[in-house]
């Protein structure tokens, strides 16, 4: 009886792996015309940021420095990078975002002054090295150190924001699947950044989209880069752990 | 009496002539651009508007009006004897309404052109073919826009 | 500075053979119609015209209009009947002009 109950036990819970998994992607909410414009690289605009990533990672920025194939060769050898992010930074001694990750590598390994927020740039090489984890799962070390943290992004999604008190959690955990203003409101997972998006008619980063929605609660948005920012999207990054990467998306 | 009645219609006239100067001037382009119907109509000249042979394809209910695809095919063999020589895609109710013109001939091998667009709200959108022949066939399709594109001011988005 | 561009279609066509082609060219294409914070429209600033020349020859053209989304995409069929080059031109307001070239190997 004990084994029965166990048994029914350990199948209830394959359920809720693979087959069964709650979880959906942004792309399952857009129509199948938005949908073709991602699955085709001739079709989608973020590639404009990707070829330009390539021209970046060729060319030295200045006279003393490497270029980024000096270190790193081929994008391609940075496949895997990207699902791994947010990660641990020694220097620092805090979790960081590929965005900063790579303007750390320019400023440490390159010599050059720190990028702006959204610069062009930046977005272009961030696009073409989260390109290179494309297909593959999104999968954060399980380091310790980046537990307390994860921990406090957790907080942070739940935690009620901004004039109109809204969280996280309450549009896209409560109401995922529901509609806002119209249009259908994602569970939120962060697979596919830098996006191209159709409202911006850009390529912009998770930081560009979270700035939206915190704006749209009346929130003042936290800074790009920041120890807050940072933790939120590692949090997204352990709750999207296994969806697989979809950079460079396109969303609505 | 007469200097009463001559101080206040100067203040009326002051006050009028004040209320003129805070009158905003409609910009031009707030004026309505010309009908669907005109621009099909010139585009067609003398010729009748017939349905059939094109067909545009563009989703009925669009993610955003920001950015949305469309298509145009046309059933024609593309030879030199029989083939289209423009394509014209107009709107109903965006700023203006041109969205696009094309133009082929019997090197394009088959019609089948796409590009994307942008819809300011839910609208027809008509297009056209003329033929070398100088027949003009046309489809048309109604789409719904909940997030539009055009008219907004740009945002902190 | 050139506007970057994605140029695709088959590197090489069997003679006879209707290819695709797909072309997309980074321009804001700003509508005019679009307030800016100060109220008032930010200036119409678009690409107008777009032309494929096959070894010389107009094989297809567009005019393009401020309904025309960001990041202008176009796509298109042609015959491929000899090998050559494919020439890709965008004008366009404030003196906008750029040509793309790529060969084409019809076997």
């Amino acid at each position: 009886m004990r084994l029965r109950a166990a048994v029914l036990a350990l199948l209830a819970a394959s359920a809720w792996a693979a087959p069964g998994d709650a979880r959906r992607s942004g792309f399952e909410d857009m129509g199948p015309a938005t949908q073709a414009m991602q699955r085709d690289d001739a079709m989608n605009p973020a590639m404009l940021w990707a070829a330009e990533g390539e021209q970046l990672w060729a060319r030295a920025p200045s006279a003393s420095a490497r270029s980024c194939a000096g270190c790193h060769g081929e994008p391609s050898s940075l496949r895997g990078v990207a699902a791994r992010y947010p990660a641990w930074d020694e220097v620092l001694a805090r979790p960081v975002d590929l965005s900063t990750r790579i303007d750390l590598c320019r400023q440490r390994h390159q010599g050059q002054p720190a990028w702006t927020a959204e610069h062009e740039e930046l977005l272009a090489l961030e696009t073409l090295v989260g390109l290179q984890s494309r297909g593959l799962p999104i999968a954060p070390r399980p380091d310790p150190r980046l537990a307390p943290h994860v921990a406090r992004g957790e907080a942070l999604f739940r935690q009620r924001m901004g004039q109109l008190a809204l969280s996280c959690a309450q549009c896209h955990e409560e109401h995922a699947g529901g509609k806002l203003a119209g249009s259908p409101i994602p569970q939120g997972h962060a697979t596919g950044y830098p996006i191209y998006r159709l409202e911006w008619q850009g390529l912009g980063s998770l930081w560009r989209r979270v700035r939206g929605c915190m704006t749209g609660v009346r929130a003042e948005p936290f800074a790009a880069g920041s120890i807050e920012f940072t933790e939120l999207e590692l949090y997204l990054a352990a709750r999207a752990t296994g969806m697989p990467v979809e950079t460079p998306a396109v969303r609505p | 009496m007469s200097l009463q009645r001559s101080s206040r219609r100067r203040l009326l006239l002051q006050a009028g002539a004040a209320a003129a100067v805070q009158v905003v001037v409609r910009p031009a382009r707030a004026q309505e651009a010309p009908a669907l119907a005109t621009l099909v109509a010139q585009f067609a000249g003398p010729q009748k508007v017939r349905a059939g042979r094109v067909k545009l394809e563009i989703a009925q209910m669009v993610d955003n009006g920001n950015v949305v695809p469309m298509r145009v095919t046309v059933e024609s063999p593309m030879t030199s004897a029989d083939h289209v020589s423009e394509i014209a895609v107009f709107n109903e109710k965006n700023p203006q309404r041109d969205v696009a013109r094309f133009q082929l001939g019997p090197r394009a091998g088959k019609v089948d052109v796409a590009t994307r667009i942008r819809l300011a709200t839910s609208q027809q959108l008509v297009a056209l073919a003329r033929m070398n022949d100088g027949t003009v066939w046309s489809d048309s399709v109604d789409v719904i826009v909940i997030t539009a594109a055009c008219l907004e001011t740009t945002t902190a988005s | 500075m050139a506007a970057r561009t994605l140029i695709q279609f088959p590197a090489t066509a069997r003679r006879g053979e209707a290819i695709q082609v797909r072309v997309t060219i980074a321009h804001g294409m700003e509508s005019g119609f679009r307030p800016g914070m100060d109220g008032k429209p930010i200036p119409r600033d678009i690409l107008r015209r777009f032309t494929c020349r096959y070894n010389g020859e107009t094989v297809f053209g567009a005019e393009l209009s401020p309904a025309i989304a960001a990041n202008p995409f176009l796509s298109f069929h042609l015959v491929a009947d000899q090998s050559g080059t494919l020439e890709f031109e965008w004008q366009g307001d404030r003196g906008f002009a750029q040509v793309e070239r790529r060969p084409l190997q019809v076997a």
